[in-house]
């Protein structure tokens, strides 16, 4: 499949035969897939399927061992991580990630400000236009406003993954990458996100990695399932729940 | 529920408008206390030096407390100043201002070459590496005889008169020598403030604060590690210049790597990452070096007991832990 049909024919992402081995583990063996525009797709798998790996591949955070990654056409395989923010492509860690000890408001301005102004040492930053603003929409947007003036860091756990996602935002990207948005979160918590998640895929194409097959079944428009490194299903959230190796996998298995 | 730490955020922030008034004009503060600082020192000569150990800790407390990377090789910048500096004044007979300005851009220069070398290390490897490169700095200066005078040092640095605009002034006066030395060392206050306050000072915040998320945000962390090196030599390299002025003569033993230990312990005993700390730092170190070793030969072992005790109780340093209490 070239380039200038993945932009017709509604494909944002796609890996291409792409492996992943660490010393002598292969963590991930040759998955192929592509991820259309405008969709919510899931990855999903029981504990070491590889999906942090496979995660981080379509992220950027590092290279595959092999095989090749392409984001609207164009080979990004070895594209270095800061730049995917400015070619439209955000993402969310696993972790939570945010800067401490900033505020909350100064997170997100500075997630802004990326893309407008990295390396000017003379202008004084309050003097950039509109940055302010723009996160205080942002802030508002992802549910934390009233929490803009306080250290990053005394923000409850579901705040700051929240602002994670605000400061992924920021960038105003065409694809959004969220590796277990909810990990850690409570019951409420969770709710509350997986409501954002299906407000912002409104807008833009969203890949998420989850570990709770049942939290996501709903809202994807297509999963794919994970197992030992590779590809065991790709299809509709039907299509998955019916499938007998994806039983099989997941059975034994407590399911959240 | 969201009322509550509003409340309190407003109410906090009332008590301390003085406190952000007093940051925001920080370069002014801090210039105004260099300037009356000779009044209350017992040596002009020492006075002069604190300001330029201080500039040195400046330089490295860019590197170390705003950036987060713990160098162990700023001699190397600060020694290249002086050696640059003093160069230019007895082997091509530039004027002062010219040499001034070369040994700033030679401490910058050695901090690219270094911080090409060293910015991909982080930690420990960051500090072994940048001590190593400056150990080799060290032997090339020692070894190239004819321009640095070797083991003798560089001497003959004589800077009698300081013409400015057709104004001469007396270098050879403590006092006038000095303040043409502040007037260098708030010029440099000034810039710094000013580099903290502008978009790449939030982006030397952010990669010290969390250097995936800053680059996952878009910003590339290995130049913006290089940058801030290079900035760091250029503070580095000025106040090396300067101290090749004020001593009339460059000792080899200003790119040891004792040099590079003392400038890690001024930025610990003033406050790493605060705008004043490193002229706290360095006027607590050398007023202790100089008023103890008038007493016992064996002042580094009450210097250190200081630094020590700084460490365990004033983790935040003497200035840091000052700005804490205030607040608080």
């Amino acid at each position: 499949m070239n380039s200038q049909s993945d932009a017709d024919n509604g494909v944002i992402l796609r890996t291409h035969d792409v492996s992943k081995t660490f010393g002598k583990f292969r963590a991930l063996k040759n998955i192929s897939a592509s991820f259309p525009r405008g969709a919510i797709t899931s990855i999903i798998g029981p504990n070491g399927a590889g999906k942090s790996t496979y995660f981080n591949l379509l992220s950027g955070a590092f290279p595959p061992s092999s095989g090749r990654v392409e984001f609207e056409g164009r080979d990004v395989t070895n594209v270095p991580q800061h730049k995917f923010a400015h070619m439209g492509v955000a993402k969310s860690f696993q972790i939570t990630n945010v800067f401490p000890l900033l505020s909350t408001r100064e997170n997100v301005r500075v997630a802004l400000q990326a893309l407008v102004s990295c390396y000017d040492i003379w202008r004084p930053r309050a003097k950039l236009p509109g940055l302010a603003e723009k996160a205080d929409a942002l802030l508002m947007q992802v549910g934390i406003w009233h929490c803009r003036d306080r250290v990053a860091k005394t923000l409850a756990h579901g705040e700051q993954r929240a602002l994670e996602i605000g400061m992924a935002l920021a960038s105003d990207p065409r694809l959004l990458l969220l590796d277990e948005p909810t990990a850690g979160m409570s019951p409420e918590e969770t709710r509350v996100m997986m409501d954002l998640i299906v407000k912002l895929a409104r807008e833009r194409t969203v890949i998420l990695v989850e570990h709770k097959m049942k939290l996501v079944m709903g809202i994807s428009d297509r999963v794919l399932v994970l197992h030992h490194g590779e590809l065991l299903v790709d299809g509709t959230p039907s299509e998955v729940r019916q499938d007998q190796q994806v039983k099989r996998v997941y059975l034994g298995q407590r399911e959240h | 529920m969201s009322d509550v730490p509003q409340t309190i955020a407003d109410a906090s922030d009332r008590s301390n408008s003085l406190f952000d008034m007093a940051v925001r004009h920080r370069a002014i503060l801090a210039s105004v206390f260099l300037l009356m600082f000779p009044l209350i020192m017992p040596f002009k000569a020492l006075a002069a030096n604190i300001l330029i150990y201080g500039l040195y800790a400046l330089g490295f407390n860019l590197l170390f407390g705003f950036l987060g990377l713990l160098s162990f090789g700023h001699a190397a910048l600060f020694g290249t100043g002086a050696y640059f500096c003093g160069i230019a004044i007895v082997h091509f007979g530039l004027p002062w201002y010219v040499a001034i300005l070369i040994g700033t851009l030679g401490g910058a220069g050695m901090a690219a070459i270094i911080g090409v070398l060293a910015v991909r290390t982080r930690g420990i490897y960051f500090a072994m590496v940048t001590m190593a490169l400056a150990q080799c700095v060290y032997y090339l200066f020692y070894q190239a005889e004819g321009w640095t005078g070797g083991e003798n040092g560089l001497r003959g640095i004589n800077v009698r008169v300081i013409d400015i605009f057709g104004l001469k002034f007396d270098f050879l006066d403590p006092l006038t020598r000095y303040y043409v030395i502040a007037a260098f060392v708030i010029l440099a206050l000034f810039v710094l403030s000013r580099i903290l306050a502008s978009p790449f000072g939030a982006v030397i915040e952010a990669v010290r604060e969390n250097e995936a998320r800053a680059r996952a945000s878009g910003y590339n962390v290995m130049l913006t590690r290089l940058l801030t090196f290079i900035l760091s030599g250029a503070f580095c390299g000025l106040a090396g210049a300067l101290a090749a002025l004020h001593l009339s003569i460059v000792p080899i033993e200003m790119l040891h790597y004792e040099t590079s230990g003392m400038v890690v312990m001024m930025a610990l005993l003033g406050g790493m990452g605060t705008f004043f700390g490193p002229f706290v730092g360095a006027a607590v170190f050398m007023l202790l070096e100089n008023l103890v070793s008038l007493w016992t030969v064996h002042w580094q072992l009450i210097v250190g007991a200081v630094f020590v005790a700084c460490v365990l109780f004033f983790p935040a340093g003497i200035w840091g832990t000052i700005l804490r209490r205030i607040h608080k």
